[in-house]
């Protein structure tokens, strides 16, 4: 199976419970770099897929939950090798398939065909990346598809419906429907008119549809699961983490 | 950099675009532009581009612009010879004089360009960010001129260094936010601008403020400001009686840059951009991306940016807000690397002293941006002798006074007649 079908696979299998899979986010490395594997592996034990954010130094499409935990870690020494170094450590130890969210110039800076080589070998079958539109992606997909990694393409109130098919069936892994025209974090609840474009979405993709974005609560996520396959819960798991609290209680709560 | 391309091919990029081919349909000046946006935004900047083609170069809109240009902007410009400067240099110095302009600085032609267009455009409301405050008064004065509201996104320290502006701004009616996050300058700025403008893309119109971002804006900032060198060739070769030997202009983003040399690509006219040399020559002590960075991916654009090995964009150093910025614009990054223009720094003690002898020889307060410009031209003069030279003046000083008062001038005007 290639990692982008391992991926698909995961979502679906975990939204065949009754629930929506569960797809947690953190920021790699954050609140304390040396705390991150074992935060990992908490989050991985209840989440369907986890996500990592890799920091960047301009996180144009985050919020301030996600723009402060990404200059922490930033601060305290995080960087993509860093984070491909300490996944290695564990090879084997986590069967949860990863993503990696991260903007394009850390990666590009890495390079693409060592990327790809690195994150197979760390676990981790997709990517998204916020600030890559569908045609500017093409150098990079090329090298990530040669490993069965994923680009997934991410779909937004605002897509037009003909964009919207192209990105569906571009998207490999799973779709990312973000819920709101807007940054992630959001506190302003999710839009009423949700459950039409979660189902437009899904009447184009093939593969499974994740929603995104301003999913903060249990009520919430059973709400998505009425229309998405996997929900993922980004900015209000990094509060979690920032207050310190307890993230594997936190995520269980969310689809008790 | 400048291995980046045979001379053949240089030569060949250069004319396509001398021959305005640049950028082509992808945004891209050679390999540097394109567009890296959040999904979000993408339809909102296939309108902007849909109505860039068909405004931009419509002899109606055109008309209107300008007529804005002229009767509201004050435009032409003055070219100024500069004769006690020139006396002292050993060179002949003409200075364009987008100082004069309303609201003091060139970034008034691109602000009333794109507020004309996002009327036309049935924008409901603008966003701008600024760095220096002169493009936000701009953008605050020509949305009050066509009736839209106006937010200006501004880093906390620059709010502090250029507070006349943010006065000035308030005055002219625009809401001024002030950015708490990343570096708190103009980087700061537009990454908060660009949030903003993810929440709204159908009701808000962006009106970014220099050369940069992701495609339309490098092509659309420069046709706004490309009137500066159209403006200053024909006056060179009215009152000089021919073109310069050689122009200067600061680089920030670019944008009075490109505006001064793209009308002149095609002219056997040395070209020379000046950015922020700071307090030196190591990472973070300065804003000198062209001179020291490498390609990267900043804020829509693939241009030079200052990065370290993982990618991470550092932060700068410069006494000047308005160049205190870690990219430039795609075209700038084209122009060095095929070789066309020379890009070089001055430091920010050098861009004092010239703001100083500007100030006691010709009597014009120039901006801390624009003194940059100012201390290689002169550097520039003195290595060669009898020169006839353009250096762009992008604004006025006012706007920098409480950095000014810092250092109090060390010769008074009757001390050096
Ligand atoms: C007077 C002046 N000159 C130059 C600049 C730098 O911008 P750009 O490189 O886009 O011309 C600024 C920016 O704020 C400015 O206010």
């Amino acid at each position: 199976m290639k990692a982008h079908e391992r991926l698909s696979a995961a979502i679906s299998a975990g939204a065949a419970s009754g629930r929506p899979a569960l797809v947690p986010f953190i920021t790699a490395g954050y609140p304390e770099p040396a705390d991150f594997l074992s935060t990992l592996k908490d989050i991985a034990s209840v989440g369907d897929v986890v996500e990592l954010g890799i920091p960047f130094s301009d996180p144009m499409a985050d919020g301030m939950t996600i723009q402060r935990s990404s200059f922490v870690a930033l601060q305290k020494g995080v960087s993509l090798k860093w984070i491909f170094d300490q996944l290695d450590s564990v090879s084997g130890e986590i069967d949860t398939p990863l993503v990696m969210m991260s903007y394009l110039n850390p990666l590009l800076a890495f390079g693409y065909d060592a990327l790809a080589e690195r994150a197979l070998a760390a676990g981790v079958c997709g990517f998204i990346i916020p600030d890559l539109p569908f045609e500017e992606s093409e150098d990079l997909r090329v090298a990530l598809e040669a490993r069965g990694i994923g680009l997934i393409q991410l779909v937004t109130p605002a897509t037009p419906d003909d964009r919207l098919q192209m990105l569906c069936s571009a998207s490999k892994g799973f779709v990312y429907a973000v819920t709101i025209t807007g940054i992630t974090g959001g506190g302003v609840g999710l839009p009423a008119d949700l459950a039409d474009y979660l189902k437009k979405v899904a009447s184009y993709s093939s593969i499974p549809v994740c929603a995104g974005f301003g999913i903060r609560s249990a009520s919430d996520v059973a709400a998505i699961g009425s229309h998405a396959s996997g929900a993922i819960v980004g900015s209000a798991l990094v509060e979690v983490l920032e207050e310190k609290g307890d993230p594997k209680a936190f995520l269980s709560g969310l689809i008790a | 950099m400048s291995k980046m391309f045979s001379a053949d091919e240089a030569k060949r990029l250069l004319d396509a675009a001398i021959r305005g081919e640049m950028p082509d349909e992808l945004g891209r000046f050679g390999p540097f532009g394109g567009r890296y946006v959040p999904e979000t935004l993408v339809p909102a900047f296939e309108r902007l581009e849909e109505g860039v083609r068909q405004h931009l170069h419509d002899p109606a809109f055109q008309a209107e612009f300008q007529r804005e240009l002229h009767e509201w902007v004050g435009r032409p410009t003055a070219l100024t010879f500069a004769k006690r400067l020139s006396e002292a240099w050993g060179a002949e110095v003409w200075i364009k004089r987008e100082d004069l302009a309303h609201t003091g600085a060139h970034k008034i032609n691109n602000a009333i360009g794109q507020a004309l267009l996002a009327k036309r455009l049935g924008a409901k409301r603008v966003i701008a960010e600024t760095g220096a405050g002169q493009h936000g008064v701009a953008s605050a004065a020509a949305c009050a001129r066509v009736g839209l509201p106006c937010t200006v996104y501004m880093g906390a320290v620059d709010m502090e260094r250029q507070a006349p502006n943010v006065d000035r701004m308030y005055r002219l009616g625009a809401e001024v936010v002030g950015v708490e996050s990343g570096d708190k300058t103009l980087r700061a700025a537009i990454d908060e601008a660009m949030r903003a403008w993810v929440t709204d893309p159908d009701g808000i119109f962006y009106i970014l403020g220099s050369a940069v971002g992701a495609h339309p804006y490098p092509y659309m900032v420069r046709e706004l400001q490309a009137v500066i060198g159209k403006e200053a060739r024909q006056q060179m070769l009215d009152q000089a009686g021919g073109l310069p030997d050689v122009a200067f202009a600061c680089v920030g983003g670019g944008s009075n840059a490109i505006g001064l040399f793209y009308p002149l690509l095609a002219d056997d006219i040395e070209l020379i951009g000046v950015e922020a040399g700071g307090v030196g020559d190591g990472l973070g002590e300065n804003a000198a991306t062209l001179a020291t960075g490498t390609p990267g991916v900043l804020q829509g654009s693939y241009t030079i940016i200052l990065q370290d090995d993982d990618g991470q964009v550092q932060e700068t150093q410069s006494i000047s807000a308005g160049l205190d910025y870690s990219g430039v614009g795609p075209e700038h990054a084209l122009l060095q690397a095929i070789g066309r223009v020379n890009y070089i720094s001055a430091r920010n003690d050098e861009a004092l002293e010239a703001l100083e002898e500007l100030c006691a020889k010709e009597g014009i307060l120039t901006a801390l941006e624009t003194s940059h410009a100012f201390a290689a031209a002169r550097e520039y003069a003195q290595e060669n002798p009898g020169k006839r030279i353009l250096i762009g003046n992008s604004g006025r000083g006012d706007k920098d006074m409480p950095t000014l008062t810092k250092y109090p001038p060390r010769t008074r005007h009757h001390e050096s007649a």
